[in-house]
């Protein structure tokens, strides 16, 4: 571990904060233009944001600590999580101490924070909202450890410095069938616990449609700037992770210098900003799925990722 | 809409028509059980590093007498039962106060505590056999304790059965080990192993997988677990849930693995298959139920099941020569012996304070207790959170170690590891996701949001002892979700002794989690220490404009433009299941009754809506039912021979006489 590895988990952490915004704004002007609109411009997310932290602070009748607290977690999981995955180089210096199983588990931390505030409000929009993310957050664990299962099988290790270094030196292996299955499996489990559609409309304000948006209904001011950026910051991570699991190129080794930090930092912008336009691109073409019709896709998805394990599990069984 | 499901009934704090023991009895017998535990726990530590010679004591039993020998094994057991017991008994001595437990609960409960630390201790098949029946007996008068609630005595009849049931497959399984290899004591057993056959073994092995996965709460005996947990008084059900039924995995350990084992594959493949089927069982039910304490006895159910499934994938990974991945598996079950005693102990206390508190287990009336019992609440955070298998949850390193086991399994032609081990990481992996939903559930709905109830409304927070009781069980669920390097050096004297031990490294719980012979490594304290860190970065963040900012206001709720919100708007524990009850409709089988009832005047027009929903136990219903139709037909017919004539009875007797004579002649 050099002084540059701990630079590069800086910038992580710092580029995931300043840039996820700019990524939410980015995937709404592409929308807008698809939809032959002029759009607010990339930077009004953070226009947003600026504006909510200077309101009042508004706390709802009767909520606890939990309400408090909730959006902080989330964010705080996410941050962590910045900090520790391979972005800008696999030299990170929480690596050895969280691998992809801790990162599943932070994510479903933060989730769980935000069900319970939905709770703690006691309004049946808070209710209907954690109702709706915990049965869709239930059947995604299944799917998103399984997808690990089958990364993980060709490095050895769920570290995820091994992963992306091992896909690194054998890009053969992410065309593969396993690899491509394992990669639609991941996509769709991404965009089910961001919020994305078809599963979510991160700009629906009707009951019946909404899960997201109705758990976080009471909160206001600055607690909605800190839920919407922990939001765009999941997004943004989860891109980046899914770009570098499956496309290792460009990362900073474990020992980067200057220049590939300088690098990695310019790729890995690159891949999101690539990965959450044609996001944005195909969420214009989708409607989305009513809630009961939810849990069919993510069995599919559950489906194709245990196609992908035992694919690669009876690769490496044949193979060996 | 009105919404009455499932409902528990209100069981009263206090026992009516019972005279309770005195305060004096209540302190005795709690302080009694916490001694007792805490010399299980100092005798149990020890063993792990220190061989005790074995005691033959030849007065107890005539003919054979009652051998206890304590191994590392049997010790890491004795250690969790009696840690189990100093937090319940504390806590029991203001649970009893309050709740007026009569005076043969105050006298068993020390009694099941030592009859339960006996067992692992048990160093013959005729020691074992008595203390398990003694356990087993104890438990039984302490799930009777409200014996006057109907409720009560059907749990008690349903637990005798199964528990007998598992008695006699347990008597069966081991007597025959026992006569094939013409001894006793576990250490001649172990000694003379080739005098018994390969179908011995089998015999054995199925017999006594029945009876320790009745007292395991396995599938398909499992179905007193949910009925005894609820309605035993709550420090006897955290002390059935989490050291009794571990008892089960104990006997699981001792005799099928260590005695008999190692084990062909199949066996490996039946625990694995048994538990995983339990683990997702029990996980299912836990997520619909709305009995808190029918919900933690069906997550009892599911961890037993991953338990038992993680000894299935060491079996199976020793046989395909594994060694090191083996160990891991192993270490995972163990690991999670202990978090699971952490977190159910908890939990179950946690679920006694809110009983004594506001008289209701039932989710749909809880609601609000934060305010009323802040100490409770938390606890029964740290309790959910270890449930849920998330890090700095107590259930997280043993499940880390799980999954682990299974990404390493090897690939050398094994086509059978190649199809196991991922379906086996779907059924963890779908287990902890709903464990989830069904802690969020109990603890947002039980515990935040706002009174559903009178009861809840007016909850008051635990006494002192039973905070203090459930605050020793909180700092072990901290303990071992940040800093399992604790456990360390007792688990690798424990693995040493396992088959699937033998020959493989050893995890190194550390500060860093390493994995002997594969790449891996995971650190629950930087996690938590991370987690901090960036909670405080995101506050610190959040603060951003803060100075601009007006002073903060208390606004209502937003109420969709009614005047008010009333508690009964809010979701309830069944509605907050309802979409998982739906996706799992196939499997759960629900019972749903709505009725819609108009005005006179107009069809348009609901005056009412009565929405009822029963998930009730689909083995229960459709395994158990027939047998018991069967038993009592067949019982209908016996009893057509008794039927009070003397003169008839006159005539068997001689008729049995003629046969024995004929017989014997």
């Amino acid at each position: 571990m050099t002084a540059w590895a701990s630079v590069a988990t800086g910038m992580q952490v710092v580029g995931v904060l300043a840039g996820s915004p700019f990524l939410v704004g980015g995937m709404r002007q592409v929308r807008a233009r698809l939809e032959g609109r002029a759009g607010a411009g990339v930077g009004q997310p953070w226009r947003d944001l600026r504006k909510q932290l200077r309101k009042q602070s508004v706390n709802p009748a009767g909520t606890t600590a939990v309400f408090t607290l909730a959006p902080a977690v989330v964010a705080g999981t996410t941050l962590l999580i910045a900090a520790a995955i391979p972005l800008i180089s696999t030299g990170s210096p929480l690596d050895s101490g969280v691998d992809l199983f801790a990162v599943v588990g932070l994510l479903f931390l933060g989730t769980v924070a935000l069900t319970l505030a939905g709770l703690d409000t006691g309004t049946a929009f808070g209710g209907m909202g954690a109702s709706r993310e915990i049965t869709i957050a239930a059947l995604v664990e299944p799917t998103i450890l399984l997808a690990v299962f089958a990364l993980s099988i060709p490095a050895r290790s769920a570290n995820l410095s091994a992963i992306v270094t091992r896909a690194a030196h054998d890009p053969a292996q992410v065309i593969s069938p396993a690899g491509v299955l394992a990669f639609v499996a991941l996509a769709v489990v991404i965009i089910a616990e961001t919020g994305r559609l078809p599963v979510d409309n991160p700009a629906t304000h009707l009951e019946l449609t909404m899960v997201h948006e109705a758990m976080v209904l009471e909160y206001a001011g600055p607690r909605l700037a800190l839920v919407e950026w922990a939001a765009s910051m999941r997004l943004t991570v989860l891109l980046a992770l899914l770009a570098n699991l499956f496309l290792p190129v460009g990362i900073a080794g474990s020992h980067p210098g200057a220049p590939g930090v300088l690098l990695g930092v310019a790729v890995i912008a690159v891949k999101v900003a690539v990965l959450a336009g044609l996001l944005a691109g195909a969420e214009v073409f989708m409607a989305k799925l009513r809630l009961f019709r939810v849990p069919e896709l993510l069995a599919g998805s559950f489906l194709l990722a245990l196609l992908a394990v035992t694919v690669s599990s009876f690769f490496a069984a044949t193979s060996s | 809409m009105s919404g009455a499901c499932q409902t528990a009934p209100a069981v009263p704090a206090r026992l009516s028509g019972q005279h309770g023991g005195s305060p004096a009895a209540c302190t005795a017998s709690g302080a009694l059980t916490a001694l007792l535990g805490g010399a299980g726990l100092g005798i149990g530590v020890t063993a792990l590093f220190h061989t005790f010679r074995p005691v033959q004591i030849g007065w107890v039993l005539p003919l054979v007498g009652v051998r206890l020998a304590l191994g590392p094994l049997g010790g890491i057991f004795v250690a969790v039962i009696g840690a189990v017991a100093i937090a319940v008994g504390v806590y029991s001595i203001g649970y009893a106060r309050g709740a007026h437990l009569p005076r043969f609960t105050l006298v068993v409960l020390p009694l099941f505590v030592a009859a339960m630390l006996l067992v692992p201790a048990a160093g013959s098949v005729t020691t074992l056999l008595l203390c398990w029946e003694l356990m087993a007996v104890a438990s039984l008068i302490l799930v009777l304790t409200e014996h006057r609630r109907s409720a009560v005595r059907s749990a008690g009849v349903l637990y005798a059965v199964l528990s007998q049931l598992g008695f006699a497959a347990l008597l069966l399984g081991l007597l025959i080990l026992s006569a094939s290899a013409r001894a006793d004591s576990f250490a001649t057993l172990a000694a003379h192993l080739d005098r018994v056959s390969p179908g011995t073994r089998t015999v054995v092995f199925v017999l006594t997988l029945v009876g320790f996965g009745s007292k395991a709460g396995l599938l398909p005996l499992h179905a007193w677990l949910p009925r005894a947990h609820a309605e035993a008084p709550s420090p006897v059900s955290a002390l059935m849930s989490a050291a009794m039924v571990t008892i089960g995995i104990y006997g699981l350990l001792r005799i099928d693995l260590q005695l008999l084992g190692p084990g062909p594959r199949w066996w490996g493949l039946t625990l694995l298959m048994t538990g995983g089927v339990s683990a997702v069982f029990g996980v299912l039910h836990a997520s619909v139920a709305t009995d808190l304490k029918r919900m933690l006895a069906y997550s009892t159910t599911e961890n037993m099941g991953l338990i038992t499934l993680a000894l299935g994938a060491s079996t199976l990974l020793a046989a395909a020569g594994a060694r090191d991945v083996a160990a891991i598996a192993m270490t995972a079950a163990l690991v999670h012996v202990v978090a699971h005693a952490a977190f159910k102990t908890l939990a179950f206390l946690a679920a006694g304070s809110v009983l004594a508190g506001t008289g209701l287990r039932d989710l749909d009336q809880l609601g609000g207790l934060a305010r009323r019992m802040p100490a409770t609440t938390v606890l029964f955070g740290v309790a959910a959170l270890g449930a849920c298998g998330l890090p700095l949850g107590a259930g997280f390193v043993s499940e880390w170690l799980l999954l682990q086991s299974l990404i390493h399994a090897p690939h050398n032609q094994n086509t059978l590891l190649a199809l196991a081990m991922p379906l086996a990481m779907g059924v963890i992996a779908l287990s902890t996701g709903l464990a989830v939903a069904a802690m969020v559930k109990a603890f947002g709905v039980g515990f935040l949001a706002r009174p559903r109830s009178l009861g809840a409304a007016q909850a008051r927070e635990a006494s002192p002892s039973m905070l203090v009781g459930m605050g020793l069980a909180g700092s072990a669920c901290a303990v071992l979700g940040v800093a399992p390097a604790l456990l360390g050096p007792a688990l690798s004297r424990v693995l040493v002794q396992l088959p699937a031990g033998h020959g493989g490294g050893t995890p190194r719980l550390g500060w860093l989690l390493r994995l002997p012979g594969v790449a891996g490594s995971v650190s629950p304290g930087w996690l938590a220490g991370g987690v901090v860190v960036g909670i405080a970065v995101a506050i610190g963040v959040g603060r951003w404009g803060a100075r601009q900012r007006p002073e903060p206001a208390v606004s209502a709720l937003w109420a969709c433009g009614a005047q008010q919100l009333t508690p009964r708007m809010q979701y309830t524990a069944t509605s907050f299941a309802e979409p998982l009850q739906r996706v799992f409709d196939d499997a759960l089988r629900p019972d749903i009754d709505v009725q819609v009832s108009h005005y006179a005047e107009s069809q348009y027009l609901l005056e009412r809506v009565a929405y009822r929903a029963r998930v009730s136990d689909a083995i229960e219903q459709h395994l158990y039912e027939p047998v018991v139709r069967a038993v009592q037909v067949w019982s209908g017919w016996v009893r057509r021979l008794h039927n009070g004539s003397v003169h008839v009875y006159l005539a068997y007797g001689a008729l049995g006489l003629l046969i024995v004579l004929i017989v014997a002649a």
